[in-house]
């Protein structure tokens, strides 16, 4: 290949090793999202077929040449109302076929494993319940549904892995979650899709899909010490949520063991279930979310909490079953009242937590 | 007359351009910049127009450029997001919006209703007077450093965290908003109360319908999207406001308020377009419109389940899966309408007596090109596909097909129809043809790597990308290549012709609209004396009988 | 509207050759000239209120989620000054209603002296708007550039209004936060009224000199009908923001 210019022709082999044409499918929804995609693309084809075959064929039929004077027609209610009602029809069965997708993709099982990811300009913050942390990664096992937590600490990002086919905005303030299930081990593209700044395109990272017996390595092989209950523990302690929270007859605030996913009355008479979502709102905006019969006295942490602070202090009180440790931690703060967590009793103040938690 | 074309041009050795005509009835600067004229406006009008097309086109160029390779290489990344914000902004505000409307619907609705003028002819000047206003603006944005918040200003992003020229540019949104709202109300106005008499509705060329609805979108649409950007303007002043979610406002808002104008404005630009075809289609099949009724109603549909469809941008974005529901089936709804503008066009083809000029090729390639973009526009309202698809280069290729595709498409095909009534003059066909053939080939290549790209997962706006993409990705940087000699074709020939081009007479494709029925270029009135319409539009044998008429009273 | 209106028209036209003055070249008669402007002027009022619209709907939402902030902010308006402005405003609209009907009548003097009315009247709205912003700047209760959360954190602080609603209770501070939203809201909507009136007041201004040489006593009234449809749609606008802005939560 002399009369190629060797940078040319690189360039080429590279092309033709590295061409995608279609994004491998790693997740169980991925060949079912699949089906749809094609089923639609064949309907396209046929469409367009359809279209392109009418002109062409009218073309050459009635060109001047051929037919030199024009027959005048009305319309055809027969024919209108044949392409109307088809495509309608097949509108319908996407429309439907696409809502059982969504549906399935937007609904987590309960037996999912959470994993919380932070979106923040511009990097992915993966929060596994075992502690580990990761960042522009994410590393899950195979055959086992993962339901993500995702949420946004700046402005929107978009959690996107197209080998699974699945993607969800992360929005700031509220949580939304999406789930799948990784068939092959094997490594991803995860992306930011939705524009968030200037380095938009650098919010990239892996997903990682390993074995179960890889993935059981590779959690003990990263775990910070703590797990991610653990550091809402140290957590509550220290913004003094204990000081109200425990289970004393005078406690000025609700107990919280057990008290996610059970349905709660308000003040505003309000019922509804403690959620992820609620519990956030609990903790920055808690006078709407107060619970019948007590004070609305509890101080905002917004603003003194990251949201992968509030994140560790849900998933702790998701896992309080009983008020055991509460009082554990109780009996330790009032134990050492020199404590820096002991000051920031007063509402509204807790520097120590404040340094902790920042990254 | 040849057997392969219509044109009847008169005998170019005594033919002249009319003496008295719009053009020619004042001369000087100021007797265009404060003319009532809607001839003259849409003048103006086309000539602003081009250049905003031509300064965004140069900021698609550069995008292309750019992804030619993986990595940040021709420019860095904050340089790149303002270029393709620029480019949506002006495409999309300063090209798109008021391309047909304020071109093509300026210099023949006022004709085809039988009117001297629009209804309100001050008001149409102001609107070009407040685009030009924007236009300004959106310059001296990319002067003082252009902005980079994407075309769409999503909060917070644009209302917290950049410290771009968000603010001007917001301001020129809204200005040119109103533009376009003195546009649609003016058009509206003209449309109910300046027909000639005879003119009913169902005597209404197509075009007439497919602008109409399109200004009652712009009409309800737009000021909405205004209210939107001063509420972002002040909350990015006084740095609180009802979009902010760290002071309990919800950026889901802006989204909602965003989108129910920014999704009628889709069809805002692609109405007009199909407004277009019909007049085209109809012209060089010498047949009536297949359907008439149905096209003209199907407009309507647009334009109302056009305004309950936009939640359809926000599937992914943690609305309620219920509410998703419903925009998926209402979007799946307006999809209908198209598809059976399509199978009408098609059909008017049928037992016809078709010729290809220029014109009717671009209409042939918008009917291709649409097709596609609709069916993808489908994927993406289905809910399931959608999740994977959004945000992806699949939906860049989407709209582009749609935009461009179609409604660009559209827009030369109108130019090079109403060119010899605008001008009195003849472009070259052989090259015009050539350039709709070349665009056509060009924007397939361009656009179409993309739906690939974005099955593949690329998600739009990046900067850089994995380097597998890279093939794809040169192919559509190679094919824009084409597509820009595409553009600068008509530029050059259509100038050339207003100088050396035929003499046109006054209706050389022998159509039945009314403004063919008047010299070319038309007098200021538009007609000598108010027409009377009475025959139906697309009446081929009524034209037939008329200029059998004239010759008999000639001869 | 129908064809039938469109052919009388050219009818019309037909008959009398001579075009007042007033009358466009390109309407066949005064009737479709009145007629057509009459016809924009309604359509531009409806997107006016979609314009408006935007900001009612984020109004009730956010009314709806901060309930106890939206309440206790609005007890921080003036009522005495917002009645007064709305007496000030329907004077004004009955005075513009006035002056149509003069020029419909041909009084020039009237017609003169009532848009003179509409104008100073139109005038007196913004001197007390301006008064109650002052009031709300003193107050620290200008969301994002002069802000105090204290008027709500303790209501007490606050004795003038407090004297009148007792029963305000002092909100949380992430409550007592949101009441910036309320005055952001307020600024925006009153704000956007006020660019109304003061677009309104402009033209007065150019339509009592075009009034006193006599332009609109002619017959042809389109222009004065036209704009009282403005004068009075901004009326009504006010007629909305009042209670929702002032009234809705006292009782």
């Amino acid at each position: 290949m002399d009369h190629i210019s060797p940078v040319l022709w690189q360039f080429l082999q590279k092309w033709l090793t590295h061409f995608a044409l279609f994004p491998p499918e790693a997740s169980k929804i991925a060949p079912e999202m699949d089906a749809l995609y094609f089923f639609m693309a064949l309907v396209s084809l046929v469409g367009l077929v359809i279209v392109v075959l009418l002109i062409v064929s009218f073309s050459i039929l009635y060109s001047k040449k051929r037919h030199p004077k024009a027959v005048q027609i009305e319309g055809s209610t027969i024919l209108e109302a044949t392409w109307t009602i088809i495509p309608l029809g097949l509108f319908l069965i996407m429309f439907v076929w696409g809502a059982l997708l969504y549906f399935r993709i937007y609904t987590p099982p309960a037996n999912a494993m959470n994993i919380y990811v932070v979106g923040k300009q511009w990097m992915w913050k993966a929060e596994h319940p075992g502690g580990q942390h990761e960042i522009n990664a994410l590393h899950v096992p195979v055959g086992r549904p993962i339901q993500l937590t995702l949420i946004s600490q700046d402005v929107f990002h978009s959690f996107s892995i197209p080998a699974f086919r699945v993607k969800r905005e992360a929005i700031p303030g509220r949580y939304t979650t999406v789930w799948f299930e990784a068939t092959t081990p094997g490594t991803y593209h995860l992306f930011c899709t939705q524009y968030c700044g200037t380095n938009h395109s650098q919010m990239i990272g892996d997903v990682v899909v390993m074995t179960p017996d890889d993935f059981k390595k590779w959690l003990e092989g990263s775990t910070s010490g703590n797990s991610l209950a653990q550091d809402g523990e140290r957590l509550f302690t220290s913004l003094s949520c204990s000081s109200c929270h425990n289970t004393r007859p005078d406690a000025r605030g609700p107990s919280l063991a057990n008290v996610y996913d059970s349905r709660l009355t308000l003040s505003t008479g309000e019922t509804i279930t403690a959620d992820d979502a609620y519990l956030r709102q609990a903790i920055l905006n808690p006078s709407q979310h107060i619970t019948q019969g007590y004070a609305p006295i509890m101080p905002t942490y917004q603003g003194q909490v990251s949201e992968e602070g509030v994140i560790a202090l849900v998933e702790y009180i998701k896992n309080l079953d009983s008020d055991y440790r509460v009082q554990q931690t109780l009996n330790t703060t009032d134990l050492v009242p020199e404590s820096p967590a002991g000051k920031a009793a007063t509402p509204g103040k807790a520097p120590a937590a404040q340094k902790e938690v920042k990254p | 007359m040849s057997a392969a074309t219509i044109v009847s041009l008169p005998d170019q050795s005594t033919a002249r351009i009319p003496k008295m005509n719009f053009l020619t009835k004042e001369n000087g600067l100021l007797s265009w910049l404060l003319t009532g004229d809607h001839k003259r406006i849409a003048t103006l009008y086309l000539i602003s127009i081009t250049f905003f097309f031509f300064i965004g086109g140069s900021l698609a160029g550069l995008i292309r450029l750019e992804l030619l390779t993986p990595q940040t290489s021709l420019m860095a990344a904050d340089t790149y997001n303002k270029v393709f914000t620029m480019h949506g902004v002006i495409m999309v505000f300063l090209f798109l919006v008021p391309s047909v409307p304020a071109t093509i619907g300026n210099f023949v609705i006022p004709m085809m209703v039988g009117a001297k003028d629009l209804a309100l002819p001050k008001v149409n000047l102001l609107s070009w007077y407040l685009y030009i206003i924007a236009g300004f603006m959106v310059i001296y944005t990319m002067a003082a450093g252009g902005v980079d918040t994407g075309w769409t200003f999503t909060s917070p992003l644009s209302t917290h965290y950049l410290n771009t020229h968000v603010i001007s540019t917001g301001l020129a949104i809204f200005v040119a908003g109103f533009s376009s709202i003195f546009t649609g109300l003016n058009f509206i106005v003209t449309i109910h109360k300046m027909r000639c008499p005879g003119m009913t509705w169902f005597r209404l060329p197509l075009f007439v319908w497919a602008n109409y609805a399109a200004s009652i979108l712009m009409v309800l649409g737009t000021p909405v999207l205004a209210i939107t950007l001063v509420l972002v303007v002040l909350e990015r002043t006084v740095h609180i406001g009802v979009f902010d979610p760290a002071y309990g406002g919800d950026p889901i808002l802006f989204q909602h308020l965003f989108w129910f104008y920014s999704h009628p404005a889709v069809y805002i630009m692609i109405l007009p377009g199909m407004g277009v075809i019909s007049e085209v289609i109809s012209t060089f099949s010498r047949k009536r419109v297949f359907g008439y009724t149905a096209v003209a109603f199907s407009s309507v549909a647009i334009a109302v389940f056009g305004f309950f469809v936009w939640a359809h941008h926000m599937f992914i974005m943690g609305i309620s899966n219920y509410a998703a529901l419903v925009f998926s089936l209402l979007t799946m709804l307006v999809a209908v309408p198209s598809a059976i503008k399509i199978f009408n066009w098609a059909f008017t083809l049928y037992k016809g007596s078709i010729t290809f000029e220029t014109p009717m090729l671009y209409a042939f390639g918008f009917m291709g090109l649409f097709t596609i973009g609709g069916m993808t526009g489908v994927f993406l309202g289905s809910t399931g596909t959608d999740i994977h698809l959004t945000e992806t280069y699949f939906i860049v290729a989407h709209f582009h097909f749609v935009m461009v595709g179609g409604m660009l498409m559209a827009f030369l095909s109108g130019i090079h129809f109403w060119w010899p009534k605008w001008t009195g003059r003849m472009y070259p066909e052989k090259i015009s043809q050539f350039a709709a053939v070349v665009t056509f080939i060009g924007f397939n290549f361009t656009f179409f790597p993309q739906f690939i790209l974005g099955t593949l997962g690329m998600p739009r706006r990046y900067a850089a990308y994995p380097p597998e993409f890279q093939a794809l990705n040169v192919f559509s940087t190679a094919g824009a290549t084409i597509l820009g000699v595409g553009y600068l074709l008509p530029v050059l020939y259509l100038t050339w012709s207003l100088k050396y081009g035929a003499i046109a007479g006054n209706n050389p494709w022998q159509a039945t609209g009314l403004e063919w029925q008047t010299q070319s270029p038309p007098l200021t009135e538009n007609f000598l004396e108010t027409p009377i319409m009475d025959h139906e539009a697309y009446d081929y044998e009524w034209l037939e009988q008329q200029q059998q008429k004239e010759v008999a009273s000639v001869g | 509207m129908s064809d039938s209106t469109a052919i009388s028209n050219s009818a019309a036209a037909e008959t009398h050759h001579e075009h007042p003055p007033y009358q466009r070249h390109h309407f066949e008669t005064v009737e479709q000239q009145a007629d057509t402007t009459n016809f924009a002027m309604w359509l531009f009022l409806l997107t006016e209120v979609m314009f408006f619209g935007g900001l009612f709907t984020s109004y009730l939402i956010m009314r709806n989620w901060y309930y106890p902030a939206f309440v206790e902010a609005s007890h921080q308006l003036n009522i005495g000054w917002g009645t007064a402005n709305t007496a000030v405003l329907i004077m004004s609209s009955f005075t513009m209603a006035m002056g149509v009907w003069s020029a419909e009548t041909r009084r020039k003097g009237a017609l003169v002296l009532c848009l003179s009315l509409t104008f100073v009247l139109g005038l007196a709205f913004l001197g007390i708007k301006t008064i109650e912003y002052h009031e709300k700047w003193e107050k620290h209760h200008v969301p994002g550039l002069n802000w105090s959360d204290a008027s709500f954190l303790n209501p007490a602080s606050d004795p003038e209004v407090h004297k009148d609603y007792p029963g305000d209770q002092p909100l949380a501070p992430d409550m007592a936060q949101k009441a910036q939203m309320y005055f952001f809201l307020y600024f925006a909507m009153t704000g956007m009224h006020a660019l109304h009136m003061i677009i309104g007041i402009s033209i007065l201004g150019f339509m009592i000199v075009r009034a006193r040489a006599g332009a609109y006593t002619t017959g042809h009234v389109t222009y004065v009908e036209n704009f009282g449809l403005y004068w009075h749609f901004v009326d009504i606008i006010w007629i909305f923001l009042f209670p929702l802005l002032y009234l809705i939560s006292r009782h």
